[in-house]
């Protein structure tokens, strides 16, 4: 049994504690907003966070998130308001979305870290990312607009 | 004419799209407009003509609730048709794009591409393709409804207008679009109608938001990968390492005891495992032993297959193209150059890998994936299940990317979903690893262009001859027929090079066709992600060798064709062509034409230690007419990305046989820290329509390419640029 808490839920789960973290949220937990794409920690579509950190699901075995709390897209806020999801919005980010998930949960950590960032931050934080369809300069875009709302409208 | 169809509801927002046909038909009181266009009655003709065939061409259903949903025959892969195409609805409707939502189509002849006679997704033409039949569709149900208003009021239609969702009469009557579907649905449909004038338009050219952002920032878009019903069990295959190698036999005696592994079954994809989850499945398939009969491809080696290339360019081609005489211009020009340019095989490698999901019943198959192929994937997982087509409901989910690997002419991921589900005997998911998708082929091809031009003297090109050297991805597939029809090559081969559009007298262009057995396809512009790169770096080198500025020599050549003269220009003005840049930044341009669109690219680049860094680009595109403007820079964008990745870092190469590459450390795809600034500016003009999702590819790899030789003095001759083989 692995046990966790999982976007505010705790979880007891069979599974077999080799299995990556990735295929336990979509298979065993049903939330499929994190994305499998390469299965070797090289495009961050499996990102969650995991105690906090940003964390590529896809190989990190479930066993090592026993006793941890993990954040999920869908934990990331409950109706669309972490200014990162409105900023998201606001500059139309994704195009086929599939490695949005990823990219948001990664961009949370770098907010949370560096409220004010600056390209060279975002290239950083950001560069585990990738997206195919090309939407970087929309993503770099929407960062610095959801860092800019957070200052106005305070920590949420 | 327009004709009514079907009287349905509004499926309830929380119903699955698997229970959508039958929640919709349950329900009642809303509106379902369909109607038949003159210009494909070819096509409505081959519809059932039963009293079932009740939804041709229905592409809205307006709610009591006052939503309106509009049905989508492309599928959504990033491009934003599930936006520009309910905007064509919505602004003949009068809707209140508030209440604007989208649902993909389900496959039926009525949902055929009009130009290309088959439910599909591709060749950058979703907007110029339904523009008519979306605007349509939203003017007659606006007929209806004003119709339903005016008989509820007792007054002539025409005094009626409509605005925001609902018909207005007056200064004080006003009846919305939901209180007047049921009533709306029981009228005959109008004989014709009249669409807007341009002038009035609310949303067409407006950069309205992308109405499918929410659901990709909160996990809930429903990609193929997502997919789960009820007992529903996972595959993952073991294929073969080598194009066209047969399984001779399999040990599975180890696989076969792991934790969740059900069934291991071999199929014509290989050897298939149906365990309860994906990881169970991929543990037990790689703990697999396949002996496999190689085949004759087991000494398959791209070094080898450049080189023969090389040698077939040394001779004549396929003549594509002849004006004038090139040879003998070659031969009296003043100053003469040639340039072979190389490119490799690509996978397209969409960030969602392959997958599809089957349930198949003694007399039923569903099917869920990310299709761009609809009918022929529907016709083909049909053939394999044993039923006739219209047994097989095929869903279209979200595709996490698509770029043509999603339009197979043998639907192999569909098919062989089937094949896993007779052995399974339940629903089953395939699930292709990443390192499956990028082995599995479909590539674009690997081309060699060996061009020689020369000037006068003058400076003023007089000669051009290319010669190309590649796969056909035409070949050998169901579009042959149509595609090759009356020609000895393969159009999208030399697509871009055939209607080169420099003003010289003497051009040829020819074709050699390579046969080899790796399957190739389209991928992202497809021929003009070669023929660009080879044609546009061409030019360049003739305006070096005449020793013209490459902006002013182009512009000289192009004073024929003024929309290709439009974004060249607007690209070097915006990009500040003749601005001083900082030292070791060099600067390189490119212009093409390609889906129905002029685009043209500057590039700004640096070369450091053998390193390129692309610093900006300037990006103009001139695709007529357009829907929505935000989307188009999205496209044009993305596209450069797209273009530069391959540029930069792409290529796939076989050795004995077997692929090199196998994930992103070792076919790379641009990142964050290496995207340049990009910026977009399009021209307004009235012309037709033209394509976005492609166009702006192309022209990345030659504008890099060129800026490398304004920065370095090397010329690129080869993709992936590697500056060690610089020239």
């Amino acid at each position: 049994m692995v046990g966790f808490s999982v976007n505010g839920k705790r979880v007891n789960l069979d599974v077999d504690p080799s299995t990556p973290l990735l295929w336990v949220i979509r298979e065993q937990l049903n939330l499929t907003g994190t994305k499998y794409g390469c299965g070797m920690a090289q495009c961050g579509a499996c990102t969650v966070h995991v105690n906090g950190e940003a964390v590529r699901s896809c190989v990190t075995p479930v066993s090592r998130a026993e006793g941890k709390t993990i954040t999920t897209i869908e934990g990331l806020s409950p109706d669309l308001s972490n200014p990162l999801q409105r900023a998201w919005l606001e500059e139309d980010v994704p195009q086929c979305g599939y490695c949005q998930s990823g990219q948001l949960m990664s961009a949370a950590v770098l907010l949370r870290e560096k409220p004010k960032p600056s390209d060279e931050d975002i290239d950083e934080a950001m560069t585990g990312n990738i997206c195919r369809c090309g939407t970087y300069p929309r993503i770099r875009r929407a960062i610095h607009r959801a860092a800019e709302m957070a200052a106005k409208g305070g920590a949420r | 004419m327009i004709r009514r169809t079907i009287e349905i509801g509004h499926a309830n927002a929380d119903t699955g799209r698997r229970n959508f046909l039958k929640a919709s038909v349950a329900a009642s009181g809303g509106l379902l407009i369909g109607f038949r266009f003159p210009g494909i009655r070819a096509l409505a003709s081959t519809l059932p003509s039963s009293a079932n065939s009740f939804m041709p061409n229905a592409f809205v259903r307006i709610g009591t609730d006052e939503r309106v949903t509009v049905i989508v025959n492309h599928s959504e892969m990033g491009q934003g048709v599930y936006t520009s195409l309910p905007m064509l609805l919505a602004e003949e409707l009068d809707a209140d794009w508030s209440k604007v939502g989208f649902e993909p189509a389900p496959v039926d002849p009525k949902y055929n591409h009009p130009a290309f006679g088959m439910q599909m997704t591709g060749g950058s033409s979703s907007v110029w393709s339904g523009l008519e039949q979306f605007r349509q569709a939203g003017a007659a149900a606006r007929a209806m409804l004003i119709a339903a208003a005016a008989q509820q009021w007792n007054v002539d239609a025409s005094t009626c207008r409509t605005e925001s969702g609902a018909v207005l009469n007056g200064s004080n009557r006003k009846l919305t679009y939901g209180h007047l579907a049921a009533a709306a649905a029981k009228l005959r449909p109008p004989e014709h109608v009249q669409l807007k004038d341009p002038k009035t338009f609310k949303l067409i050219g407006k950069p309205i938001k992308r109405l499918d952002t929410s659901v990709k920032l909160n996990g809930k878009a429903e990609f193929g990968l997502d997919v789960k019903l009820p007992g529903m069990m996972n595959a993952v295959i073991a294929r073969p390492p080598i194009f066209g190698a047969k399984m001779k036999a399999f040990d599975d005696a180890k696989a076969r005891s792991m934790p969740g592994v059900r069934k291991i079954v071999a199929i014509p994809a290989g050897v298939a495992v149906i365990a309860d989850t994906f990881w169970q499945a991929k543990v037990a398939r790689d703990a697999l032993r396949v002996e496999w009969d190689e085949g004759s491809m087991h000494d398959f080696d791209t070094g080898k297959m450049m080189q023969d290339f090389r040698e077939r360019a040394k001779s004549p081609g396929t003549s594509v193209r002849k004006d004038g005489d090139a040879e003998s211009a070659l031969a009296s020009a003043a100053k003469k150059t040639e340039g072979v340019y190389e490119v490799p095989y690509l996978s397209h490698l969409m960030m969602e890998p392959l997958n599809c999901t089957v349930d198949l019943l003694a007399d039923s198959c569903e099917v869920w994936t990310g299709s761009q192929f609809q009918t022929i994937d529907r016709a083909n997982a049909a053939k394999i299940a044993g039923l006739p087509p219209e047994k097989v409901q095929l869903n279209t989910t979200f595709l996490g990317g698509g770029f043509g690997r999603r339009a197979n002419p043998q639907s192999d991921f569909v098919v062989e979903a089937v094949h896993v589900a007779k052995a399974a005997g339940v629903p089953v998911k395939v699930i292709w690893t990443r390192e499956d998708d990028m082995a599995g082929g479909w590539y674009r091809p690997a081309f060699l262009h060996a061009i020689a031009g020369g000037v006068d003297a003058n400076g003023n090109a007089v000669s051009w001859r290319s010669r190309l050297v590649g796969q056909s991805i035409m070949a050998g597939t169901p579009f042959a027929a149509m595609m090759m029809k009356g020609k000895e090559y393969d159009p999208a081969s030399v697509e871009g090079v055939d209607d080169l559009p420099y003003a010289i007298p003497n051009i040829a262009v020819e074709s050699h066709q390579a046969e080899i057995n790796v399957p190739v396809q389209w991928l992202r512009s497809v021929g003009h992600s070669h023929t660009a790169f080879a044609v546009e770096c061409f030019v360049d080198e003739l305006a070096a060798l005449a020793q013209k500025d490459p902006y002013q020599f182009r512009r000289a050549l192009l004073q024929k064709q003024p929309r290709h003269l439009g974004v060249l220009d607007l690209a070097a003005q915006k990009a500040g062509w003749d601005k001083p840049l900082a030292k070791g930044v060099g600067r390189g341009i490119a212009v093409h034409f390609a889906f129905g669109s002029y685009s043209a690219h500057v590039a700004e680049v640096s070369v450091t230690d053998g390193q390129v860094r692309v610093h900006r680009m300037v990006c103009a595109i001139d695709c007529g007419e357009y829907v929505n403007p935000g989307i188009i820079a999205a496209q044009t964008e993305g596209g450069a990305i797209f273009g530069a990745s391959a540029a930069l870092f792409q290529e796939l190469t076989f050795e004995k046989g077997r692929l090199q590459q196998t994930n992103f450390h070792t076919f790379p795809v641009m990142r964050m820290n290496e995207c340049p600034e990009i910026e977009t500016h399009i021209v307004s003009n009235h012309e037709k329509s033209g394509g976005i999702g492609e166009p702006g590819v192309p022209c990345a790899a030659p504008a890099i390419a060129n800026a490398i030789f304004a920065a370095t003095g090397k010329r690129i001759r080869r993709l992936p640029i590697r500056m060690t083989e610089a020239v």
